[in-house]
């Protein structure tokens, strides 16, 4: 207490410079160690990825030479022999038909749900809403088993059931969708609480129909949630490795998902493996997210961030 | 809307297309998540009390006998143990390691209370693991981990005569390799989650603060971290579900998916290997009754601790 009053007399009948100039006297020293700090962390971040890059570039010899060696003449042929034989390109493919998919049927059907379940009053609203959101705190292992022969069962339907059984980007979309409506329909019904009744009410009294409310007045107001949920979705299914393990056979590789195809090159490389061929595929998948997160970081952010902050 | 003082729906056209604007707008994502979700929650109880084994076998009725297995069976427990300690070391790491760099970033500064250079920067790069898969950091790692000169931490060991560390191939460490990478991913995204919550702290309360003589340190335990407790929180519990989640970061880049002789092996990744490497149908659901019990009772736990009072400001 003694000490605190005496820091503020003292402060008493200086100039606000002085002040200033006070306190940054002693909190100086710090604010050079917190770069420091700083600093080291962001050497932590990104020495292992440009690490990565380098290796993609060099030869065999150079990867199983020193680690901290630069490549003597960049070797490119390493991405081409992963993009090819590697199967990194139809990998990366698999992974952009099902995310969209998986992405489009994810927020079509729980912005839906979402709706419903925000601004309609009917019997078991609660009950429906609390099935979707008693999902979010069950990882997706417990059920592994079977949730495999559901899809495998799925695939003994008639005539669909070549589409959405086990091997085929039909059961994997349809898989992402349902794992992915927990959090959506969580965060989409709040935010369709907090929009305005005001329009809506408006266009029911011009004769609008529910469904038409929904999708011309109510989704463009909801824009701002539903591009945060998309980003979290899109990252979420892309990222995904163990469904499509479960769910895309050994059998099945021409189909396989980038995550699932880089992480069998590395497990199932033995002695004759192609590092150098690994590395470029690592690269591979590391760039194009490095790409979209340089342009759209600010978005990415506020989306992943979103569901924490509600 | 609608009351129980209104007739039935089929009363009344309006209501009738109401009930069925609603029930064709639910039909469709109900029943995915019935089907692929729900279902499989209820089957994996149970199967649990089958021994199913292989694919085309028929699952025969043992009761509990899978569950008294489980008592005995030393790698789940070392899994469930290895789940127990990543709970509590993941949060905690990552909590405290973004908190400070959080602190740094917004009231780092020369002037104690504005933010440092750069803090832009710093937040834009600590974020990107983020947004990388968990199976390609996994693989890229299990590079950076070599055991030998190539590998990006032990060149530089072995460079100053040092023996070099197994980082995976060692059971003593590779657990905590694990527990580093886990972390080296998650710090960012609680770094900017943090900032957030402390740029909407009003400036007025630290130049108080400071006006009547507080460190930095204080600063941050008196007004910070109180001020910023409810976000804290809902990070612990979306850590320790992410704990809980751990699969491809062991799965991919150990030896022996979890090896060295186990010493990094999770719960996840016994139920998949139950499953589908021995085709133990039948006890690989007992596993995920088991656990099912253990998140429930997490879930419990994480609200009962985090319904403590709100600091209002």
């Amino acid at each position: 207490m003694v000490s605190r009053t005496s820091a503020r007399t003292a402060e008493v009948g200086l100039t606000r410079g002085q002040v200033r100039e006070r306190r940054r006297l002693r909190l100086g020293p710090l604010s050079g160690l917190s770069h420091v700090a700083l600093v080291v962390w962001t050497v932590l971040v990104v020495v292992p990825i440009v690490w990565t890059f380098l290796a993609s570039v060099k030869s065999e010899d150079e990867i199983f030479g020193s680690a901290w060696s630069l490549p003597a003449t960049p070797r490119w042929d390493n991405w081409a022999r992963a993009w090819d034989q590697a199967h990194v390109g139809r990998y990366m493919l698999n992974s952009v038909v099902v995310v969209s998919l998986g992405t489009a049927g994810t927020m079509l059907f729980g912005a839906m749900a979402a709706y419903v379940l925000a601004r309609y009053r009917f019997r078991g609203n609660r009950a429906v809403y609390l099935l979707f959101v008693s999902g979010l705190a069950f990882p997706v292992y417990l059920a592994l088993t079977p949730l495999f022969f559901v899809v495998r069962n799925m695939g003994n339907l008639p005539l669909i059931g070549p589409l959405i059984g086990l091997d085929s980007y039909g059961g994997l979309v349809l898989v992402y969708i349902a794992y992915s409506l927990p959090f959506t329909v969580f965060f989409l019904s709040a935010f369709f609480r907090t929009l305005p009744q005001a329009v809506a009410e408006a266009a029911f009294v011009d004769g609008a129909s529910h469904s038409r409310v929904f999708f011309q007045i109510m989704l463009p107001l909801a824009r701002p949630g539903i591009v945060s949920i998309t980003i979290f979705n899109v990252l979420g299914q892309w990222n995904q490795y163990q469904i499509p393990l479960v769910l895309l056979s050994g059998q099945a590789k021409d189909k396989w998902v980038l995550t699932q195809g880089i992480a069998d090159i590395s497990t199932a490389a033995g002695y004759d493996a192609d590092w150098a061929a690994l590395f470029a595929a690592l690269s591979m998948a590391i760039l194009p997210m490095l790409i979209v997160y340089t342009i759209f970081q600010r978005q990415i952010q506020a989306g992943l961030t979103a569901g924490a902050l509600k | 809307m609608s009351n129980g003082t209104k007739p039935p729906f089929f009363m009344n056209r309006t209501a009738f297309t109401r009930a069925r604007f609603i029930i064709g707008f639910l039909a469709v994502p109900v029943l995915l998540y019935l089907v692929y979700v729900i279902s499989p929650y209820a089957q994996a109880f149970s199967i649990a009390m089958t021994d199913w084994r292989g694919v085309n076998a028929e699952p025969g009725f043992v009761g509990a006998a899978n569950f008294r297995r489980l008592l005995d069976d030393n790698v789940f427990w070392t899994a469930v143990r290895h789940n127990g300690l990543l709970l509590v070391l993941m949060p905690l790491g990552t909590l405290v390691i973004a908190l400070f760099f959080a602190f740094l970033l917004n009231a780092g500064g020369p002037r104690g209370v504005s933010g440092v250079r750069g803090a832009r920067f710093y937040r834009v790069v600590f974020f990107f693991p983020q947004v990388l898969a968990v199976a390609i950091v996994a693989v890229l790692f299990q590079q950076v981990f070599r055991p030998d000169e190539s590998g990006m931490l032990n060149a530089p060991l072995m460079a100053l005569g040092l023996e070099p560390v197994g980082f995976l191939s060692d059971p003593g460490v590779a657990f905590w390799s694990i527990l580093g990478v886990l972390i080296w991913q998650a710090v960012g995204f609680y770094v900017v989650l943090f900032s957030a919550g402390m740029a909407s702290i009003p400036r007025d309360l630290y130049e108080a603060a400071q006006i009547d003589g507080a460190t930095r340190g204080r600063l941050f335990f008196r007004v910070t971290l109180p001020l910023l407790w409810d976000t804290v929180q809902v990070g612990w519990i979306y850590l320790g579900i992410a704990a809980l989640d751990v699969f491809a970061i062991v799965w991919v880049m150990t030896a022996e998916h979890g090896g060295p002789d186990h010493s990094t092996t999770v719960m996840a990744a016994e139920i998949y290997r139950n499953a589908f490497q021995y085709f133990k149908f039948g006890y690989a659901s007992a596993m995920g009754v088991v656990l099912f019990f253990f998140t429930v009772a997490f879930a419990v736990v994480a609200l009962r601790l985090s319904r403590r009072e709100r600091v209002e400001f």
